[in-house]
């Protein structure tokens, strides 16, 4: 399979403005430091980390909501760590992304039709309406829904409009960042059960970022693990937990509550 | 959910009572040459200082009495709507207009702009507001043209202050990256994402400062640096009530009340209007 | 003996549906109740029941809560509150937004020590260091002098639970402390709470949708749905077997990474049916009594 993404020895540092001297420019924060790995085409990748491993930096400069420091991304190919927003704008039809808190990121104003549509009509397809009761129908919602505004449904059916937007513009990959976080366990289960699914019926290329690793073994092929902004774990995911490598991995599995008495921490 | 039914009844009352008292503003300003029943500028010195229709001493056709110089006060006030209703639409409008959309370019698109336009609030804000109306009208010369300009040119800060503070707080949601991601432009972004979200409190505020607008027409006319003195405005009519204040009551209180209830209508107008209809709050 | 017992608890949302449908439950001395279910369950409402901070739109419409053999309910209002504060505590989920930004965590420790408790200051004081140490915090003296937005969010978890404990309360309400964390830090905060359970012997009324949690805190456990309990019963019975159709599918939502065939499955729509049934059932004995 041929690489979507390949990503050498990227870096990302953004500046502290708690410690800002008062003059000249603040210290700055090294959050990724120095990655380098390749998306194949089809690949379902898992990326799993604590809260400041960077896993959602990671994630947003992917799909260019942040400009690498250092390093670079290419895309299908090209190189696309510095592209301006223009020139990004035709290519942003192909890689989507979900977000982890659809509260957020579901414009309150908007009805759930408009909200699957607009991208759709951003990039200039036809029939964007058509298309975005597909891709309503293809989440496994009911086409009324479609007049309905986010804060009337539920956690996971707004999880399931981000997805919906997500693939109604068809993209070669989508990134999702902790987005079953915020839901309880039979929601969690229900939308990953639907992602699954949308990758093998669409033939997505996923990133699914998590800091849960237990969510990632269903679905993904491949799990990196991240750490204070480096890599210290890249291998295929039933390796990852039949033989973590790195302690951290380790500390990570051993953290997860599994539903057993028996396991005993302390 | 009795709770939840009083909460809605009290939102329609809030929408309706001041909807239905401007509504009857705009209609006796409208109308005021065929419904008042006096000409509001005809002097008669022996019918001064009459008292309400329910008073003893009270003259028929005058219903809330004459002021010093035998002016009819009903007559004045139906007539003095007419310039508080176009200062409070006209300035209020435009106020609006030019603080909402500096402030939505400063909150949204950050940067530079931000920058110019945030130093050009601060010192904007740092002008005596009264002072600074003063001295705009003794340059423009009185008029109603310039009492619209001063209101424009002192209060569009107003606007811009907040709608900036709510265009940022809006900017850092996901559904702008959402947006981003999806290939909007900043503009596009600005007008379709950020806008429906700050327009509730747009509403508001231009409700809020239509409700300032005929307060300063008021003051204005009340220091005579309004109008010509001639044509009948609730301030004018105020400012005269005040040396009679001891034998004819009812010359300052009738327009003081309607003015307070003008200016309150306008405020339960605007939060009315945001419980009715903005659809994350209903 | 029972510290807690609620017996047969309604509440109701104005003159709307029932948030809790005779909820009854007890608590032993030193013992951890797991309250589980999906979000709308009902799960908070019973802490906050207990505690007495139901939304204004509630209220409790039938049933007693005795705490120690007293019905709180029963109780006038000062009187309740003050036997609430002496007693209770709560750890609430968002370590965010359950700490005052502008005040430093020194007093916001303390206030309650001195306030409802009558202690003088020199005591709270060296108690909010001594619970400080006792929740793992290095340089408690530092920490007492910080602001909130100075500590990480699993060490405003921690001073929320020490400040729970700072009275010595006989329980405690949690109401789902590990939700906005880490797995990692999730498992050093769980720990330490069972810890100092452990020590002090607290009853705690533990809220959570997670049962892989349930299994690592709780000695017992309420399933809930719809503001009905399902299933009710030991921890140990309920892993070894769960008898109600909907705990059962609730457990096979669960995942389980060392056994990737298990978990995962969402509670299917039968399930959710036969349920729903049963709220229907309990509304119409309400409704007819």
């Amino acid at each position: 399979m041929p690489d979507l993404y390949q990503i050498s020895d990227l870096q990302l540092s953004l500046p502290d403005r708690t410690r800002k001297p008062l003059l000249g420019p603040s210290p700055r924060i090294e959050i990724l430091k120095g990655l380098s790995f390749n998306v194949a085409k089809g690949e379902v990748l898992g990326v799993v980390g604590g809260s400041g491993s960077g896993k959602s930096t990671l994630g947003r400069a992917m799909v260019r909501l942040a400009e690498p420091t250092g390093g670079s991304i290419h895309f299908d190919g090209q190189d696309i760590s510095h592209l301006s927003e223009a020139a990004l704008r035709p290519l942003r039809g192909r890689f989507q992304m979900i977000f982890q808190d659809p509260m957020s990121s579901l414009n309150p104003r908007h009805r759930v039709g408009q909200l699957i549509a607009a991208p759709l009509q951003v990039q200039g397809v036809e029939g964007a309406q058509t298309r975005a009761m597909e891709a309503l129908d293809q989440v496994g919602l009911p086409a009324d829904f479609a007049r309905r505004y986010p804060q009337e449904l539920s956690g996971g059916q707004r999880q399931r409009v981000g997805i919906a937007r997500a693939i109604a513009l068809r993209p070669d990959f989508i990134l999702a960042d902790e987005i079953v976080s915020g839901l309880d366990m039979s929601s969690q289960a229900q939308v990953l059960n639907l992602l699954a699914g949308l990758v093998r019926d669409l033939g997505l290329t996923l990133a699914f970022i998590s800091h849960d690793l237990s969510v990632v073994r269903r679905l993904c092929n491949r799990v990196i693990v991240l750490h204070q902004g480096v890599i210290v774990e890249n291998a295929p995911t039933d390796q990852v937990f039949a033989a973590p490598q790195a302690a951290y991995t380790r500390a990570l599995l051993d953290a997860i509550p599994l539903p057993d008495p028996d396991q005993v921490w302390v | 959910m009795a709770d939840a039914r009083g909460q809605k009844r009290r939102a329609g009352l809030r929408l309706w009572l001041p909807a239905l008292w401007l509504g009857a503003l705009v209609l006796a300003a409208l109308l005021a040459p065929w419904i008042a029943p006096k000409d509001p500028l005809a002097q008669d010195l022996f019918l001064g200082r009459l008292p309400p229709f329910w008073a003893v001493g009270a003259e028929p056709g005058y219903y809330l009495g004459t002021d010093s110089l035998g002016r009819d006060v009903l007559s004045r006030i139906l007539h003095g709507a007419r310039i508080a209703l176009v200062v409070a639409l006209v300035a209020g409008t435009l106020t609006c207009l030019i603080g909402a959309s500096l402030g939505l370019l400063a909150g949204f698109l950050r940067g530079w702009t931000d920058l110019v336009i945030s130093r050009l609030i601060d010192i904007w804000m740092a002008f005596p507001p009264v002072l600074f109306s003063i001295l705009l009208i003794a340059v423009l010369g009185p008029g109603l043209d310039s009492i619209i300009i001063a209101i424009v040119v002192i209060d569009w800060t107003r606007f811009a202050r907040v709608v900036r503070a709510e265009a940022m707080a809006q900017g850092a949601m996901d559904y702008v990256a959402s947006a981003q991601v999806a290939g909007r432009g900043r503009i596009s972004t600005m007008l379709v994402e950020i806008l429906p979200n700050v327009l509730p409190t747009i509403v508001v505020l231009l409700t809020l400062e239509m409700g300032i607008a005929v307060i300063v027409e008021a003051i204005l006319s009340f220091v005579n640096l309004s109008i010509s003195t001639d044509d009948p405005t609730w301030g004018g009519m105020i400012a005269e009530g005040r040396t009679s204040i001891h034998q004819a009551w009812w010359v300052i209180v009738f327009p003081l009340i309607t003015l307070f209830l003008t200016v309150l209508s306008f405020s339960q107008l605007g939060e009315g209007l945001k419980d009715r209809f903005d659809p994350v709050l209903r | 003996m029972s510290y807690l017992r609620i017996t047969d608890l309604s509440v109701q949302l104005g003159h709307g549906p029932r948030l809790l449908r005779g909820v009854s439950l007890s608590v032993e001395v030193g013992q951890v109740h797991a309250l589980v279910g999906e979000s709308g369950a009902g799960k908070s409402m019973i802490g906050k029941a207990v505690l007495g901070i139901l939304p204004r739109a509630a209220r409790v419409v039938a049933g007693s809560i005795e705490l120690d053999g007293v019905d709180l309910l029963q109780l006038p209002p000062a009187e309740r509150r003050r036997r609430i504060g002496a007693h209770c505590a709560l750890i609430p989920q968002d370590p965010l937004t359950a700490l005052n930004p502008s005040r430093r965590i020194g007093g916001q420790i303390t206030d309650r020590l001195v306030d409802i408790l009558g202690w003088t200051r020199a005591r709270a004081n060296a108690r909010a260091l001594e619970i400080l140490s006792e929740v793992q915090i290095e340089a408690p003296e530092r920490v007492l002098r910080c602001y909130p937005h100075e500590l990480s969010g699993g060490m405003r978890q921690r001073v929320l639970i020490a400040s729970a404990f700072a009275a010595e309360p006989k329980l405690i309400v949690a109401d789902e402390p590990t939700t906005a964390l880490d797995v990692t830090v999730q498992k050093q905060i769980l720990t330490l709470i069972a810890q100092l359970q452990a020590r002090h012997g607290t009853a705690i009324l533990f809220v959570t949708h997670d049962l892989g949690v349930v299994s690592k805190v709780s000695s017992a456990l309420s399933v809930l749905y719809g503001g009905l309990v399902v299933e009710q019963g030991a921890m140990r019975d309920f892993f070894a077997g769960p008898r109600h159709a909907y705990a059962r599918a609730l457990l096979a939502a669960t995942p389980s990474y060392t056994n990737p065939d298990a978990g995962l499955f969402p509670v299917p729509e039968a399930v959710r049916e036969l349920v729903r049934g049963e709220v229907t059932a309990s509304d119409r004995r309400w409704d007819y009594a």
